[in-house]
């Protein structure tokens, strides 16, 4: 098994977990862990596969700087909207809403 | 390129300058500056579109680097198209949107710094010319919307919010896998390197990665099944913003699905995938129509109604895939006009909702009485939009499914015509709903107020361009077939 294959496995099984963590957990912290931790995956799978006969291609390395910045900036809206919802609602889950029975708010 | 400035780049900048600009200014401010520059970009897409149709498509090399160093911008017919409609929405819309957070104030702080960097994000999505630039624009144009849509605050604000952004996310990123794929498989993200490499003997990561990539745009599209977080994000934002990620934001992920199955993916196309997402468009329209049908608040009904309109987008799949090349161009012609009517009337109606919510002072379509009488222009908007919706001559939505019904029956995929007459009717049905509860008296107790001018005047004007879309829509279609394969 060469170097890339095995770099690209563990970036698909990250972002599998990553994947089940953001569907699957009701935590909002933890969904929100799950997303940079399936971002990572995507992440692995290019810069593992953006290797020809050992020789490293700076492209994906590129690609992924850009990445890891917007991955950044999505985490931070995140962070910022759950701390909202923490303090509008009192617990760190998605509340099941039900708009059209809820008065409108506008 | 003797212009000068070269309209490509600047509508990207323009944006993102004012953008900026109005948060520097403070709070709520910067609305004048929006108005001023929004209409110079819909002069920049109009040279744009000139010089398309004069030359053919074009690049630009931001930097003078060029690519694979640098980034490739690209515009066609069909970016031109969308850049068009994204400007000549974006105008009324912020029109609308100064009087509207006059009246009702909640959310104005951050409006216009998240609307520039919408629209920059748009406008550069519409003419990026690679995979990856093209994930760091959706990326941009989902973090904006987020932001739009809880700028109001509260809980089912905040909430939609959320869900949004987790769907967004979870696209962007099956998006991303999909683009390693490709990279790992070809070393190239140029959609111009990468069309000749692809052919239908490509191996089975790229049909993988290909799979990946449309799905994540299909979720951020909100085609059904993926529709869950559309509602109430698009229904619980201030009507301005509902009306921008209605009209506009929904379309950027459905233009990069029909540019990536048109281009890039069409050697892998398969007519099974275009029948099942055709099944869906299908499903949605029946589905969205009929919970539109059930809505007890107006701006829920309008999303539910985006849900259903967004269907008829992806009826054109299977009506353009291995099908005589007549009925795939109609097809292609019908569905590109249907997200054209469908913005500039979803936009026309989620402003005439915003105007009447101010009016009556509450999200009830039970409570609309009196709206007739007090603001016939604005239902005269709600019911023009409907109008196009519909699908009734002659309006651009007409046109659309005009379009559409032909590459039906020249396809011989009569199948298509009965889903799109029942959702025709679905369609009439809530929109007479709505519009039988507004020309009832006002309620005993209810008062509904006057609203300022420019509120109805701009609904009115969005309305009005889809009808007239109808009426002189062949200069749109003559430029669409700009760059595209005679």
């Amino acid at each position: 098994m060469s170097a890339a294959l095995l770099y690209a496995l563990a970036g698909a099984a990250l972002f599998a977990i990553g994947l089940a963590g953001l569907l699957l957990q009701p935590h909002l912290l933890r969904k929100i862990l799950a997303f940079n931790i399936l971002g990572s995956g995507a992440f692995l799978i290019l810069v593992g596969l953006g290797q020809r006969d050992g020789i490293i291609d700076p492209v994906p390395q590129a690609m992924v700087l850009t990445g890891i910045v917007v991955a950044i900036a999505a985490t931070a809206l995140a962070l910022a909207l759950a701390r909202q919802l923490l303090d509008l609602t009192g617990q760190m889950r998605l509340p099941e809403d039900r708009p059209d029975t809820e008065p409108a708010d506008d | 390129m003797t212009d000068f400035p070269d309209p490509l780049p600047w509508l990207i900048v323009l944006p993102l300058l004012w953008g900026t600009l109005a948060f520097l200014l403070g709070p709520g401010r910067g609305g004048r500056l929006a108005i001023a520059a929004i209409a110079l970009q819909g002069v920049l897409a109009l040279q744009l579109a000139g010089q398309l149709l004069d030359d053919g498509s074009r690049v630009y090399a931001v930097g003078g680097w060029g690519a694979p160093l640098g980034i490739d911008l690209m515009a066609d017919g069909l970016a031109a198209v969308m850049l068009l409609l994204t400007q000549a929405v974006a105008l009324p819309l912020a029109v609308f949107a100064r009087g509207y957070f006059a009246a009702s104030p909640k959310g104005r702080e951050l409006f216009w710094p998240l609307t520039g960097f919408l629209l920059a994000a748009l406008n550069a999505l519409f003419v990026s010319a690679d995979l990856f630039n093209i994930y760091v624009t959706l990326e941009l144009l989902g973090l904006a919307a987020v932001g739009l849509v809880a700028i109001a605050g509260g809980r089912q604000p905040v909430t939609a919010a959320m869900r949004y952004l987790f769907a967004t996310l979870l696209g962007s990123g099956a998006y991303l896998l999909g683009v390693a794929l490709i990279y790992g498989s070809y070393g190239s993200v140029s959609l111009a390197v990468l069309t000749p490499l692809l052919t239908s003997e490509a191996p089975l990561a790229v049909t993988l990665a290909a799979a990946l990539i449309l799905t994540g745009l299909l979720l951020k599209t909100a085609l059904f099944p993926f529709h869950f977080w559309l509602p109430p994000a698009h229904g619980g934002a201030p009507a301005p913003v509902s009306a921008l990620l209605s009209a506009l934001v929904i379309k950027a992920s459905f233009y990069l699905v029909l540019r990536l199955w048109l281009e890039l993916f069409a050697p892998l196309a398969t007519v099974a995938a275009a029948q099942l997402i055709g099944a869906l468009g299908a499903a949605a329209i029946l589905w969205g129509s009929w919970l539109a049908l059930t809505q007890t608040r107006l701006k829920m009904l309008v999303a539910y109604s985006t849900v259903a309109q967004v269907g008829y987008l992806f009826l054109l799949f299977p009506l353009a895939t291995l099908v005589p090349l007549g009925a795939a161009d109609s097809a292609v012609q019908g569905g590109v006009m249907q997200a054209v009517a469908h913005g500039l009337a979803k936009a026309a109606m989620f402003a005439a909702a915003g105007s009447m919510i101010v009016a009556t002072g509450r999200d009830d379509i039970g409570r609309l009485g009196g709206v007739g009488a007090r603001l016939p222009l604005t239902l005269f908007s709600f019911g023009l939009a409907g109008v196009t919706l519909m699908g009734l001559p002659p309006s651009g939505g007409f046109s659309a499914k005009w379009l559409l019904l032909m590459a039906a029956l020249e396809s011989g995929q009569w199948w298509w015509v009965a889903v799109m007459i029942a959702g025709g009717l679905l369609t009439a049905a809530y929109v007479f709903k709505v519009l039988r509860r507004a020309f009832l008296p006002v309620a005993e107790g209810d008062r509904v107020t006057r609203v300022p001018r420019t509120l109805e005047f701009s609904a009115f004007a969005l309305a009005l361009a889809a009808i007239l879309l109808g009426l002189f829509g062949a200069p749109l279609l003559e430029l669409l077939a700009v760059g595209r394969a005679a």
